[in-house]
């Protein structure tokens, strides 16, 4: 089965007295070891989808089994430990803490996973040195520029050894230079530590360094082509 | 999992941050904590000066005062018709089985001199039990006997501050001095009591046995009079027994019909100071409880400081609960930091609160104590506080959406 299959979903906000369809039944399949690209105008439904397939939010209807596990039926906390096990988030705005170490950013996900602090130390180090910022561990985040941001985030996605890792628009804050090199990392990581990247983006040039685009237009999928 | 020390650390990075803001939220708990301690040792202070007060008195006292406090809703003026007599206290010790001992008091007032030094001060005449009955050891020399009572002896105890004013430096066991000019021995000192209730000095006075005082120094209108009978019940149990033993054997001797009052009255002294040890406690409840009044308000304060905190980190939030953190790690990270602060300023109050009693009993001196009991009551509670307003905060973050906490700007 694939690592991410999506059945129907739909989903729906209320607005005060009109109903939105966000999604209207959505199916999905992405197989392990895939580099997706997730494409469409702003309103066309992908964030929501993302959110959905991120274990950020529920589906309004429909079943989504990530790793065959059913997350249509979990709780809070439920989905909250999936989202720290098997899944990476790089977001747009980067998300460090401000006021904190790039280490103990990176640190972050496994202080919910009840790892003792040396461990913890330990892993941050090495996921810093796949994004190579391992000498940048005690720079708090307004001490590095937009690129290395990225890349500490990218070191927080890696640090629990999640197969996925979810980026939103994450070259949508930085430069043509920066943006290549942050696409290069996400590229190795699918590569070379097989994880399945799923990344939204509306910049062509992006989305040209995945293997499949999806497009979205008003809740729905309109194209799904591997290249 | 839930990692505490980690909890901990991130909280006093957050309160760091702010620091000015932690400090006033913190002040509010200071002084909510201080205050409660100060009041405490005020009115637990206070209490405690009651209860030496009322074993400087003896214990188990009763008093038989002549007259009757009402006569047919007319005040009879106790004291206004001396009815007592050394007979009646004979008798009292002799059939009421409660009471352990028994002293008259015939007192009054007189000027007593000692070489070229002279003294006024209070003569009680009375027999040898009253240093059983008041709990009054001698400091040096004998006390007189009941020989020394039968025969009217001349010779005298005297109170320490009697001794200072009199004596200075000179020992006065064997001296002689002269009480309205009848010269009298002095065979013994009395130990230091102290204040009594009413703020007099007990040790400014003299005893002498009952008989010499009304043979030779105070003139009764009939023979064997005395002023007071204070008795000592066996137990406080016996209290209540012993006072009734003695009004009805008096009624009976004093021949008072059955519809009649009494021409004299029974206090219990002991009952009396026990109640205004009663009140002291109350009064030690009520301080503290308007004290822990600014204790509340300062939590106030902390669960305002901490909804703006939530408010201020809501992406944090969002950030955390996006890698993980579920429900209770959210929670407990705030209500730790309400805790540390709330701590914080609980130790901090408690040196205010300890130096603060301190002070006043230099400043206006009144007895202090500050008891560990108020000390643990009062961390105790600010942790408590804590945990209380830091709760609804913790409540709201955790309550958060985690995309729209994301979002948030």
């Amino acid at each position: 089965m694939a690592i991410i299959e999506a059945q129907e979903i739909t989903k729906v906000y209320s607005l005060g007295d009109i109903d939105v369809n966000a999604l209207i039944g959505v199916s999905l399949a992405i197989e392990k070891d895939e580099f997706v690209a997730i494409m469409g105008p702003s309103g066309s439904g992908k964030s929501t989808f993302m959110n959905i397939l991120g274990c950020l939010d529920k589906p309004t209807s429909g079943k989504y089994f990530l790793e065959n596990i059913d997350i249509s039926d979990l709780n809070r906390d439920k989905l909250a430990a999936i989202r720290n096990k098997k899944i990476g988030f790089v977001f747009q705005g980067f998300n460090l803490l401000p006021r904190t170490s790039a280490l103990e950013n990176v640190e972050l996900p496994m202080l919910y996973d009840g790892i003792s602090a040396k461990e913890r130390k330990e892993k941050a180090l090495e996921a810093l040195k796949k994004v190579g910022l391992e000498d940048r561990g005690d720079h708090h985040p307004n001490q590095l520029s937009g690129g290395q941001q990225q890349r500490v985030a990218i070191a927080r996605a890696l640090v629990n050894n999640a197969p996925i890792i979810f980026a939103d628009e994450p070259t949508g804050n930085l430069d043509t230079k920066t943006s290549v090199e942050i696409m290069k990392i996400l590229v190795e990581l699918n590569t070379q530590s097989n994880i399945t990247i799923i990344l939204v983006t509306h910049e062509d040039n992006i989305a040209a360094y995945s293997r499949r685009i999806i497009k979205f237009l008003d809740g729905c999928v309109i194209s799904d082509e591997i290249r | 999992m839930i990692n505490i020390p980690s909890t901990f650390r991130i909280s006093f990075r957050a309160l760091k941050v702010n620091k000015m803001r932690s400090a006033l939220t913190m002040l509010g708990i200071i002084i909510g904590v201080a205050a409660v301690i100060t009041m405490l040792a005020v009115g637990t202070g206070a209490s405690r000066k009651i209860s030496e007060q009322i074993s400087s008195i003896g214990s188990n006292l009763i008093m038989v005062l002549p007259g009757a406090t009402t006569s047919g809703g007319v005040r009879m003026g106790a004291g206004t018709q001396s009815t007592l007599t050394i007979g009646d206290a004979d008798a009292i010790q002799k059939e009421c089985n409660a009471v352990s001992d028994v002293a008259p008091v015939l007192s009054g007032v007189a000027q007593v001199v000692y070489g070229h030094q002279n003294w006024s001060t209070g003569i009680t005449g009375t027999t040898p039990s009253m240093l059983i009955v008041r709990d009054w050891p001698l400091a040096s020399g004998r006390s007189f006997t009941d020989r020394d009572v039968r025969s009217a002896t001349k010779v005298c105890l005297l109170g320490q501050t009697v001794v200072d004013g009199l004596f200075g430096d000179t020992d006065p066991i064997g001296q002689v001095v002269r009480i309205k000019k009848v010269p009298f021995i002095v065979i013994g000192v009395l130990a230091i009591k102290g204040q009594s209730p009413h703020g007099q000095d007990q040790d400014d006075s003299i005893y002498v046995p009952v008989t010499t005082a009304q043979k030779k120094l105070f003139g009764t209108p009939f023979p064997g009079m005395v002023r007071i009978i204070m008795v000592k019940a066996k137990s406080s149990e016996a209290l209540a027994p012993a006072e009734k033993q003695i009004n009805d054997l008096l009624r009976q001797r004093h021949h008072i019909g059955q519809k009649q009052e009494s021409d004299f009255t029974v206090r219990n002294l002991t009952q009396i100071m026990e109640t205004a040890e009663q009140s002291a406690k109350v009064m030690t409840l009520l301080l503290g409880a308007i004290a822990s009044i600014s204790l509340l308000v300062g939590g106030i304060g902390i669960m305002n400081i901490m909804l703006v905190s939530v408010t201020e980190r809501t992406r944090e939030i969002g950030i955390r609960m996006a890698v993980g953190a579920k429900t209770w790690d959210i929670r407990l990270q705030f209500i730790v930091e309400a805790v540390t602060l709330s701590l914080i300023g609980g130790i901090a109050g408690i040196v205010l609160g300890i130096s603060g009693s301190k002070g006043l009993t230099i400043l206006t001196d009144w007895s202090t104590t500050v008891s560990p009991v108020a000390i643990l009551l009062s961390f105790g509670f600010s942790g408590l506080v804590g945990v209380f307003f830091g709760f609804y905060p913790a409540y709201k973050a955790s309550l958060l959406d985690p995309i729209d906490a994301l979002r948030y700007e």
